[in-house]
């Protein structure tokens, strides 16, 4: 018992280091945050206050968060065929461990990376002038943060586990990270959609996860908090279930 | 002498390309195995099947006693693994891989650090221990995959082309290091080489293999007698060469056995 958290806590460990060491990787997934906040946020700022939405900006900021963290967290997850590619994978998979710790380890990792992107994001988007409504509530909202990190984080490993190499990674960007993006109300409100964008929104993990942290961060949910968790923590649970079921088949 | 390694008429299959095609063979507690094979023989692949890297197509492999498809995690606590190609984590220090290794290996703390201090000094990389890896030159690498493969001690040792562009100083430091290793805890030792003075020098037992195939099992002397000839050089050169002729018969199907290993080969 000891020894198995030991192991998953070093994999863990090894996401972490990795993380801080890599430094121009971290400033380069600001950029995109970044951009979003200024150009959406400031640019439809007024147009939202028309139409008597409030603050664009407060509104915005956790669907950014939800954005670095969906991006950050299946990266993290797909690194999977990184160390494949580069042989570490498979110095893990010899090892006399169960497959199932050492995805947990490395899912624990990347979600852990996932949700401290998420947390810059949010401190940026401070600097732009969004304010939480209740201080105290920014702590159960980091803990939202993690399920949702811990959620597609898994994502990742599966999708990685399934592909041979780097070349279905486009594919993958494009058919699936960006339309659980777009789709999941990051950033627009989802009451009165029409039927279809609305069923989609519904489909969509990543919905349930920001309106959760709209609900603890501006006081603003659609499905309401219960709704929200026990989606997330469903899902989150499949996700990492099928994660360990496709990474145990893994052969290198 | 117990059995370790058992294998029984193992077949791997990639696609059309079979790259094990019926191998048996057995290894006992406490011996120094080698296979030879020209490049794209079927070496690392019947590695890889044994270690519970790759699943068998056909056949069935016993480790200690221990079927690696039925229950890999056993398995697993019975061998290590230096592999042919890398196997490190570039983006951390030479120490943190070891420590890693130690940790997945069930390797208590103060051995891990006793150890791995000693590893270190011994393949001269402790001055450059925090260090990242991916500062280091392919040698030290080289020489970084073995220290770590020799961390913890399992029953069974599998070096796949161990000494693959290892300097002649550490080749010969990793090869006493591995037959002391061999005489106090009794390890068994599977290596892989194209080095032919290296198996004659170092292995008990030999297994020539080509296209899949073991077409000669035996001590280096045997294999000399039986093909009579002076060096073990020679005798790889006529137990494989002679196949290579047989094969002339189909040009075209050389041609794309050898344009399949340059793409594959590793
Ligand atoms: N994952 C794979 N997919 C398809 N073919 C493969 C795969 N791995 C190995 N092969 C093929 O299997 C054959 C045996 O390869 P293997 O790596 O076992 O050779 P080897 O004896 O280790 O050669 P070398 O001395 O070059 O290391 C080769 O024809 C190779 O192309
Ligand atoms: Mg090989």
């Amino acid at each position: 018992m000891k020894s198995t958290m030991q192991k998953i806590y070093f994999l863990w460990l090894r996401q972490i280091k990795k993380y801080f060491r890599s430094r121009s990787r971290i400033i380069g997934s600001l950029g995109q945050p970044l951009l979003f906040l200024l150009a959406l946020g400031y640019g439809f700022g007024s147009v939202f206050a028309q139409a008597g939405q409030g603050n664009y900006l407060n509104f915005l900021a956790p669907g950014v968060i939800g954005m670095s963290i969906i991006f950050t967290a299946i990266f993290s997850g797909m690194e999977v065929i990184w160390d494949r590619q580069f042989g570490f994978l498979k110095e893990t998979l010899v090892a006399p461990m169960p497959r199932f710790h050492i995805m947990i380890g490395r899912t624990l990792g990347g979600a852990t990376v996932a949700t401290m992107q998420g947390v810059i994001v949010m401190l940026l988007s401070l600097a732009f002038g969004f304010h939480p409504l209740n201080w105290w509530l920014v702590l159960p909202a980091v803990g939202v943060m993690f399920l949702v990190a811990l959620l597609f984080t898994s994502l990742g490993t599966m999708v990685a586990s399934l592909l041979d190499d780097m070349q279905g990674f486009q594919l993958i960007m494009n058919f699936l990270v960006m339309p659980l993006f777009f789709l999941s109300g990051a950033l627009f409100p989802l009451q009165g959609l029409p039927a279809l964008l609305a069923i989609l929104a519904r489909i969509d993990p990543l919905s349930y996860g920001i309106d959760a942290l709209r609900v603890l961060l501006i006081n603003a949910g659609h499905y309401g908090l219960g709704t929200d968790l026990a989606v997330l923590s469903a899902v989150t649970l499949a996700f990492v279930w099928l994660g360990a079921v496709f990474f145990r088949r893994l052969q290198v | 002498m117990k059995t370790m390694i058992e294998v029984k008429n193992l077949v791997k299959r990639f696609g059309d390309i079979t790259a094990v095609d019926g191998v048996s063979f057995k290894v006992g507690g406490g011996e120094i195995f080698a296979f030879l094979g020209p490049n794209g023989a079927g070496k690392s692949t019947t590695i890889k099947m044994l270690t519970t890297l790759l699943s068998p197509t056909r056949g069935s492999v016993t480790l200690d006693g221990v079927d690696p498809v039925r229950d890999p995690e056993r398995a697993r606590r019975s061998f290590g693994i230096v592999f042919q190609d890398p196997s490190l984590d570039d983006d951390l220090t030479a120490w943190e891989n070891m420590q890693l290794h130690g940790v997945l290996y069930d390797v208590p703390a103060a051995e891990r650090n006793r150890r791995g201090q000693e590893l270190l000094w011994f393949v001269d990389l402790w001055e450059r221990r925090d260090d990242l890896v991916k500062r280091f030159s392919g040698g030290m690498k080289r020489r970084l995959e073995i220290a770590r493969g020799l961390l913890h001690h399992p029953k069974i040792i599998f070096l796949d082309e161990p000494t693959l562009g290892l300097d002649p100083q550490t080749r010969n430091r990793m090869w006493e290091y591995l037959r002391e290793l061999n005489r106090k805890e009794g390890t068994t030792l599977f290596f892989t080489t194209h080095y032919m003075e290296e198996a004659e020098r170092i292995a008990q037992r030999i297994a020539v293999i080509d296209h899949g195939k073991i077409i000669a099992l035996g001590s280096a002397a045997q294999l000399k007698r039986q093909t009579k000839t002076a060096s073990l050089e020679d005798a790889f050169l006529s137990l494989t060469g002679h196949s290579i002729r047989e094969e002339s018969a189909d040009p075209a199907l050389d041609a794309m056995r050898a344009m399949r290993r340059r793409g594959f080969g590793h």
